[in-house]
Order: C-alpha cells, then structure tokens, then sequence
C-alpha cells in the first residue's frame, strides 16, 4: 500500500521508498522506544530495593564457637556456615589431590591464609538449593567428615569441596574478610 | 454451524489459528475495516484513552502490588518504601495516583461528550447505561485506591464515606459494621478494601468489553447526531481513526507526563502525608477532586438521609437519562436552547466542584444549594420539557452533505439530490 504511484510521480523518489515508508519506520521505533523504556522501568521495579541492598553485611562474633562446630549466620536472605576446623579437618581437607575432586580446588584457595581453621561457606547445596546437615558434631556429616545434603545425598569434605553425589560444583565461599582475629564481616 | 471458519488471512500460521479461532478476523473487522462515522472531532478521541488510561491503572497498579503490604501497620510505611527504595517505584506510584485523576478528567469529558451531542438517545440507550455502570464502577475503585495508602485522608476519608450507609435507618449501623468488618475503619477494613481494589478493575474490564460490544452493533454516533446513510458517510477504523486516536494519545501522554514529572502532588492532599491516626480529624477534610461536586451536594442539603440519598441521585439519574430526555434530536448543534443549557449544566457541575473544596460557610452554602438546584432541574425538569417546546434547526441530510458541502444543513440544492454522493 506504501508504493502508490501517485506518490512516487509526485515527489519523484524511487519507487521502492516512500514518505510513508519513512513515516512507518519512524513511528514503529518511536514506539519500540517508548514501550521499551516502560518496560525496564517496570521489570527494573522487581529487581531488589535499594532497602534490599542496604543488608549486604554482616558482622560474625568467632569467640563462642567451639572447636569442630559450626554455626549458621544469615546473609542476604542466605545461610553462611561458619566452622572452626580441627586440626585432623584441615589435614583432611589439604592433603586431597585435586586431581580426584569432581570440582578442583585447593584448601589453600578457600580460607584466608593464616586462618585456616576457619571455614565460611554459603550453606546451600549446589544441586537443587537444600541446606546440607553438618553444622552441629551430632548431625549426618557423610563419609568426609563434611557437610551432607539430606535431599538428595550430596556429600562434601571438610573444605566445602563436593565429593559424592549430584550436586554439581564446590559450596561456594562468599566474601569476607577478618576485622580482628575473632571477628569477621560477611558481605 | 460447525467446522472451519474460512479465514482470508494469506500467513499460513495466522491463517491456521484464525481458521479455528478467528479472532484475527475479528480483529480485521471490529478495528480493521470497521465502518466509522467520518465526521469525528477530537472529542470521540476519549473512549479511546479511557481505555489506554485503564490499562496504565491495571500495569501500575499490578506493580505496586507486589511492593505494598495491606497492613494498617505497615501500609503507610510500604508506601513510603516503594517511593524511597523500589527501583522507579516513585515513578510507578505517581503515575498510578495521577493516572486515576487523569482517568476522570478523560472520562468526565467523554460523558459530556455524550451529553452534548445526544450519545445517549435511541439505539443507543444501553450503551449509555453500561457507561454509567463504568463510572460507578470507577469510583468505587478509587475511592478504595485512596485508603490504601493509610494517610490522614485515605483514613477519614474512608471513615466518612463509610459512614454514608449510616443515614439509611435501622439498617444503616448495621451496613457499616459490616463494611469496615469491626467498629471503626481498621486493619480489616484496609484488608478489604485492597482486595476489592485489586478485584473491581478487571470487572472493569468485563463491563468496558461490554460497552464495546454494544457500541460496534449500534455504532458510535457523530457530531451532527445523524445516522449513517451509505457508505459514503463512513471510513474505516484503520488507519484513519487509529490515526486520529493516535494524535490525541500523544496529547493526553504529554499531559499525564507534565502531571507525574512537573507536579505529581498538585491534586493530592498534604494531610496524606501523615500516618493515619484514628484519635485525630485533620481541621481540613475533602475528598479528592474528582468527587468534590458529590461531595457538595451531600453537604448542601441540611437533613442528613436526604443529603445521601441526593448525592447518590445525582449519579443514578444518569441511568435514566435516555428517557429524560425527550427530543429526538441528538446533537446540540441543532437545538439551539439545549446548547446553551448544557453549558449552564457544566458551569454547576463546576461550580458545585468549587463549593466542595470550600468549608460549608457563607455564600458556598448559597452557591452549592443553587448549583444542586440546577444539576437537578436540569435532568428532571428541563430536558423532558425542552424536547416539547424547543425548535431544532433543519438537520443536514447526510454526514457527507455538510463534510463536502459546507457546514449546517437545510434542503439541497436542486439536482444534487438526484444523484447525492458519487464521490466520498
């Protein structure tokens, strides 16, 4: 409908482009433009809130936990397990070759030098997103003296390192850093 | 009749749905190729962004929903919330709360639409009446809209409104119980309220889809009031009335815009800005613009059942306007009385707007009795009268008469009534 010959006669353009065609085009991204905007705004609105941002760290006190416990510390809606290893633990946990871990990584990479009988994971297992057992001396730890996720069998050793089970990939270690020997900042 | 609806659309994939659904033909015909007066002005540009204004209220409104706690201890703050840390949620939430006010001025205007140019008379009666079921509808939206947020207006407000259903005697305590769901406007009541505000929208939507329905098997009317005579009086919706509609979406965005980035607070109340607190009536208190005409109604008159029962006569009356109204002549080009009273209407329907906004002293007191007076007499008293007595100008013969050969009407002139129209 675009290429009448009355219009191209007139203005004498090629018949393959009009006014129109030009008018149409504007128009359609003009409109692409401004439906778009409104659509980032609005999908943008469920990202977090700025007051959802604003509880991005936490302060842990080490002094109460013992010697082979954990505890469980809250971060950003996530639980962060905090473990005071025993010696045998880390022992255990550095002498694994990497080469029989299904996903390779050293202890050494995994706790802050000097303080490596302190483990800070985020407790979630990375199969499907279940809190694994193994905080507590009394709880199912699986044959790695780890941690065991109930849902589906997935077994890690005493560095968060997934041995066994489907769970694809290590318990990751979130950000944090030492303020003082005992006392650390998740976040 | 079953089997395949033959569907002309040539994409196999669309023609494949639209063979077993054809809603694409629908489409075509309702919006498409739909035959539409071609005499249109700006005003029937209204329905068109009632529409869009509807959707606006629905997208927003579904957003601010999902950062908004229904809770009287929490409501207030959530609000506070979405202005301050939801991403673009003062955005969101200002074109919400100018949209409602932006939807009643667009619909105000469509109404006075149908009143000036007699949309509202045969076949078009139940039209009309779907779109007063619409208003209502509206209102009750908004005014539950307005609580939500648990200011000190949205509580009195509500307190006040509610309370209402008291003149009604000896049932009337026991509709407010039952309203507010406790012995004063609390947290069941703004749990309610909430629910309903959430739910009447798309009831809304139901009730609009009806008005459309009805409106595409009588067709819209036109500014001269005349019916459709051939095709020669018609376009097609598309693209000359997309257009058109086009064009004023573009205003009214531009409107909305300055209303939301220049002066989002302008038709709000600063007595909203206060936690609602049920031990303290603000010195000031008024409903938002859009019902004060109502509201100076309900106060102009002294008894407090009468003032209730007038203030929801005043929008009831409008059911029956079709039949109050009793010349046959739509438009009010051609009445020359009508289009000078209806002015007078909107003059008291502005006026009783005015008093509204004022304390029920003095002269206010004055002013709003007599506007009352007037919105009344004229649905009651004039209109089924004027139709006996008024003389109407000679109506044109056709929509395309006046659009080709110049405006107004009276008899052709010789020899084109032989042969009228041949080109459109």
């Amino acid at each position: 409908m675009a290429n009448s010959p009355a219009t191209t006669a007139a203005h004498g353009h090629p018949a393959d482009v009009t006014k129109r065609d030009m008018l149409q085009l504007v128009a359609g991204a003009g409109a692409a433009i401004f439906g778009g905007s409104i659509a980032f705004v609005l999908i943008d609105s469920m990202n977090p809130s700025k007051d959802v941002l604003a509880l991005s760290s936490v302060d842990v006190d080490l002094t109460p936990i013992q010697l082979g416990q954990g505890i469980t510390v809250m971060w950003q809606g996530k639980p962060i397990f905090v473990r005071q290893r025993t010696p045998e633990e880390i022992k255990a946990a550095e002498d694994v070759k990497l080469s029989e871990l299904n996903d390779p990584q050293s202890d050494k990479a995994r706790v802050k030098p000097g303080h490596d009988k302190w483990i800070v994971l985020v407790g979630i297992c990375t199969h499907l997103g279940c809190i694994p057992l193994g905080n507590k001396n009394t709880d199912m730890r699986g044959e790695w003296g780890g941690w065991f996720c109930p849902c589906h069998g997935s077994q890690y050793d005493t560095s968060g390192r997934i041995r066994k089970g489907p769970a694809p990939a290590n318990l990751p270690v979130p950000p944090y850093a030492f303020e003082s020997d005992t006392k650390i900042k998740i976040g | 009749m079953a089997g395949l609806h033959k569907s002309d659309i040539p994409n196999p994939v669309i023609n494949w749905i639209d063979s077993r659904l054809p809603i694409f033909t629908m489409i075509q015909k309702e919006y498409g190729v739909f035959p539409t007066p071609k005499n249109f002005n700006y005003f029937w540009n209204f329905g068109a962004l009632a529409m869009v204004n509807l959707m606006i209220m629905l997208i927003t409104g579904i957003f601010l929903a999902m950062s908004y706690q229904p809770n009287a201890m929490l409501a207030f703050d959530s609000v506070q919330h979405i202005m301050r840390d939801v991403n673009y949620g003062w955005l969101i939430r200002y074109v919400h709360q100018n949209g409602a006010s932006m939807f009643f001025i667009v619909t105000y205007i469509h109404i006075f639409r149908g009143m000036y140019y007699g949309s509202y008379k045969g076949p078009r009666e139940l039209l009309w009446i779907l779109g007063v079921v619409i208003l209502l509808l509206m209102m009750a939206t908004a005014f539950m809209g307005y609580v939500l947020p648990w200011g000190q207006m949205s509580y009195w407000g509500a307190t006040v409104i509610t309370n209402l259903f008291s003149a009604f005697p000896v049932i009337g305590p026991k509709i407010v119980t039952l309203l507010w769901g406790g012995f004063s406007v609390d947290q069941p009541t703004l749990n309610r309220f909430f629910a309903l505000h959430y739910l009447l929208p798309f009831v809304l939507i139901g009730v609009v889809f009806l008005h459309i329905a009805a409106l595409h098997i009588v067709g819209s009317n036109n500014p001269l009031g005349i019916d459709v005579k051939s095709d020669q009086d018609t376009l097609p919706f598309h693209p000359y009335y997309t257009a058109k509609d086009s064009v004023g979406v573009c205003v009214y965005l531009i409107v909305f815009a300055a209303l939301v980035f220049f002066f989002p607070n302008f038709l709000g109340d600063p007595n909203n800005f206060i936690e609602a607190n049920p031990l303290q009536t603000p010195a000031d208190i008024v409903p938002e613009w859009y019902f004060l005409p109502y509201y100076a109604i309900l106060r102009s008159v002294p008894n407090k059942l009468l003032g209730v029962c007038m203030m929801f006569g005043s929008l009831l009356v409008l059911f029956v306007l079709p039949w109050l109204d009793t010349s046959r002549v739509r438009s009010a080009r051609f009445r020359p009385i009508y289009r000078v009273l209806i002015w007078v209407w909107v003059l008291a329907f502005i006026g009783l707007g005015v008093c509204g906004a004022h304390k029920p002293e003095g002269v206010w007191v004055v002013l709003s009795r007599l506007c009352t007076l007037y919105y009344f007499a004229h649905f009651l008293v004039i209109l089924p009268i004027l139709g006996k007595l008024e003389r109407p100008l000679p109506l044109p013969e056709s929509i395309s008469r006046p659009v080709t050969g110049g405006r107004g009407g009276g008899p052709l002139p010789s020899g084109a009534a032989a042969k009228p129209m041949e080109k459109a």
